[in-house]
């Protein structure tokens, strides 16, 4: 289902963190990389869309206004998966996984552990699944996060930083997997990502924020220009654009270097 | 779904579904395991005291009271039934208590005692015993019990109140429980300065924590805050156990964390509240109990709540017959045995766990 932005503003205390951001929209079967520098307010724009910041505007999920539903009827259609997944909860990443799938649907219990079992097999999790999420590194706690995520089959999944956790193998093998993920099951995807390489390889569009505000967002050929990453990480950079294959960017200076 | 695999890897020759129905009977056999072990430690406590009798004459008093001799009647059916099911009943509450007040603010020393209601309970009794003075309108033996129990609840609601405020996670929240510990023991300590020898004698007799004042009626109305607070939280076992992945994870599982959290604090309030006004200060079963509960099951809260419930039943029901047969013929305060066997062992606990459950 498309994902539509209408004036979203949300503040944390006293302070704006987000400025009437409009325009963006995300489509099913493709991946929207939402970039911008830290601090931008990109996990505070997934948990806006998520419903768990509370902000202002209108967030349109379809034909559906999904800013006016309350978060367990949100979380139906949608889910976040945050930055930090780390626990300390002793249960197993079966269990964990379970609990994904038994906080979202009713259903028989036959129904919702081969969804359980297939979730875990598309993650290469079954060796793993006995195992206490304490026990796991963070790259397989970040897994398991996925398949919790999957696993609710979303129609619209959010992601921040799924890849920050993962060795460059496991990087890869896991943006590759929502890519396929999000064409097969028509699922609207995006993810919140520093690394611009890896954004320009598996994105359909782009979001770039900055401070809270939206400064462009189109395809990855359209925003990643050096002129642009001037404007948005005030660097200096390279970008090469091989025929068929996605842009390669080589950062070279940063325009404010640190005083020693 | 259909599965998108990254890419096929060596087959397992059990499912992973089998693997964990597997590892849940072995969690249910453990749960059963415990609630037999429980069933003959209540058998045992009957048994024992002044005036031991045969394991099997006390089964058969109970199986059929009718064909047992009237004093055997009287000791089982009358005195130390009551007793032994308070142990159960109360070691099940606040074991409850401390499951759930761990789940909820995410802190392994959360339990009625360290965040401050056992202390806030000992001064309403303290009020009453020392100065006569009601926070209910009731008299005689309730009177001690009602201002326990007002001010045991009272010290919840502080502690969510708290909570509420801005910038006060749910570990800091363990730091105000410890807080109110300070500030009702102070009370407690001004009213002992004054009390006169014998309400001094009364107090700290009840504040080191007794079973023995148990009767019919206290156990009913124990036992109607343990079968009134249960259900609500089975029926919110899968947002409890959710919790535990921290609140942003939960939330997005669709989980109103703030009602949750009041919601499921007021039954612990009610647990801790109800079970510290009848017997007094019983520490450590709120903190012990869980914790085997969760190394032994782990914390799906299917099976962790039962756990925790029958573990702490367990602990406090053993006390029980230890209390009156560590030193023959004199029967120790409870809550001088749970603190002396439950702290060292919760300080094993946590230094032989392999299991790095808590950092």
């Amino acid at each position: 289902m498309n994902l539509r932005i209408e004036r979203l503003a949300c503040s944390l205390g006293k302070r704006r963190i987000l400025h009437d951001l409009s325009g963006l929209t995300a489509r099913p079967g493709e991946i929207t990389a939402l970039i911008g520098p830290n601090g931008a307010g990109k996990s505070t724009l997934l948990k806006a869309i998520a419903g768990i910041e509370s902000a202002s505007g209108r967030i349109l999920l379809g034909e559906e206004r999904i800013d006016a539903l309350p978060i367990d009827q949100r979380s139906r259609r949608l889910y976040y998966l945050p930055q930090d997944t780390s626990t300390q909860a002793a249960l197993s990443v079966f269990e964990a996984v379970l609990l994904a799938r038994r906080t979202q649907v009713a259903e028989p219990a036959a129904t919702a552990l081969s969804a359980v079992e297939r979730a875990l097999k598309s993650l290469e999790l079954e060796p793993l699944a006995e195992r206490e999420l304490v026990t796991l590194s963070g790259g397989q706690r970040q897994r398991v996060a996925i398949a919790q995520a999957i696993v609710r089959r979303p129609a619209l999944l959010m992601l921040d930083e799924p890849t920050s956790a993962l060795d460059l193998h496991h990087q890869l093998q896991v943006l590759d997997y929502l890519q396929r993920l999000a064409r097969r099951e028509a699922m609207t995807v995006v993810l919140a990502i520093h690394d611009l390489n890896l954004a320009a390889r598996f994105a359909d569009h782009l979001w770039v924020i900055k401070e809270g505000r939206q400064v462009v967002s189109g395809k990855p050929g359209e925003v990643l220009t050096p002129a642009r990453l001037r404007e948005i990480y005030a660097i200096d950079a390279h970008v090469d654009w091989p025929p068929d294959a996605p842009p390669r960017i080589t950062p070279l200076s940063a325009l404010r270097p640190l005083g020693v | 779904m259909k599965a998108t695999t990254i890419s096929s890897r060596a087959k397992t020759p059990e499912t992973t579904v089998h693997r964990y129905l597997a590892r849940q009977r072995r969690q249910y056999w453990l749960i059963a395991l415990t609630a037999m072990a429980t069933l003959v430690s209540l058998m045992i406590d009957i048994a024992t005291g002044p005036g031991a009798y045969p394991l099997l004459d006390v089964v058969e008093t109970l199986a059929m009271p009718s064909e047992a001799s009237r004093v055997l009647q009287v000791v089982v059916w009358e005195i130390r039934l009551p007793v032994a099911t308070m142990a159960i009943v109360v070691g099940a509450s606040l074991a409850v208590a401390g499951a759930e007040m761990q789940t909820l603010l995410n802190n392994p020393l959360a339990d009625p005692f360290t965040l401050g209601i056992s202390s806030a309970a000992s001064f309403g009794a303290a009020l009453a015993i020392v100065l006569g003075f009601g926070l209910l309108p009731v008299a005689g033996t309730l009177l001690l019990t009602a201002n326990a129990f007002v001010l045991a609840m009272f010290a919840s609601l502080m502690i969510w109140a708290l909570s509420r405020l801005k910038g006060v996670s749910v570990q800091t929240m363990v730091l105000m429980g410890i807080a109110i510990m300070f500030f009702f023991n102070a009370l407690l300590g001004m009213l002992q300065y004054v009390a006169s020898a014998e309400s001094l004698q009364q107090l700290v007799f009840w504040s080191l924590g007794s079973l023995n004042k148990a009767s019919w009626g206290k156990v009913a109305l124990a036992a109607l805050a343990l079968f009134a607070t249960m259900p609500i939280f089975i029926r919110a076992r899968w947002q409890l156990t959710a919790l535990r992945l921290g609140d942003i994870q939960a939330k997005s599982m669709g989980i109103n964390v703030g009602r949750l959290r009041l919601r499921m604090l007021l039954c612990c309030a009610l647990l801790s509240a109800t079970a510290v006004a009848f017997v007094g200060t019983i520490g450590f079963v709120g903190l012990v109990g869980p914790h085997i509960a969760r190394l032994v099951v782990g914390e799906d809260q299917r099976v962790f709540l039962p756990m925790s419930a029958l573990t702490g039943a367990l602990i406090l029901s053993l006390t029980s017959i230890l209390s009156k047969t560590l030193i023959p013929g004199i029967l120790l305060p409870i809550g001088i045995l749970t603190a002396l066997i439950g702290l060292p062992f919760f300080v094993s606990l946590i230094l032989r766990s392999r299991r790095e459950i808590w950092r």
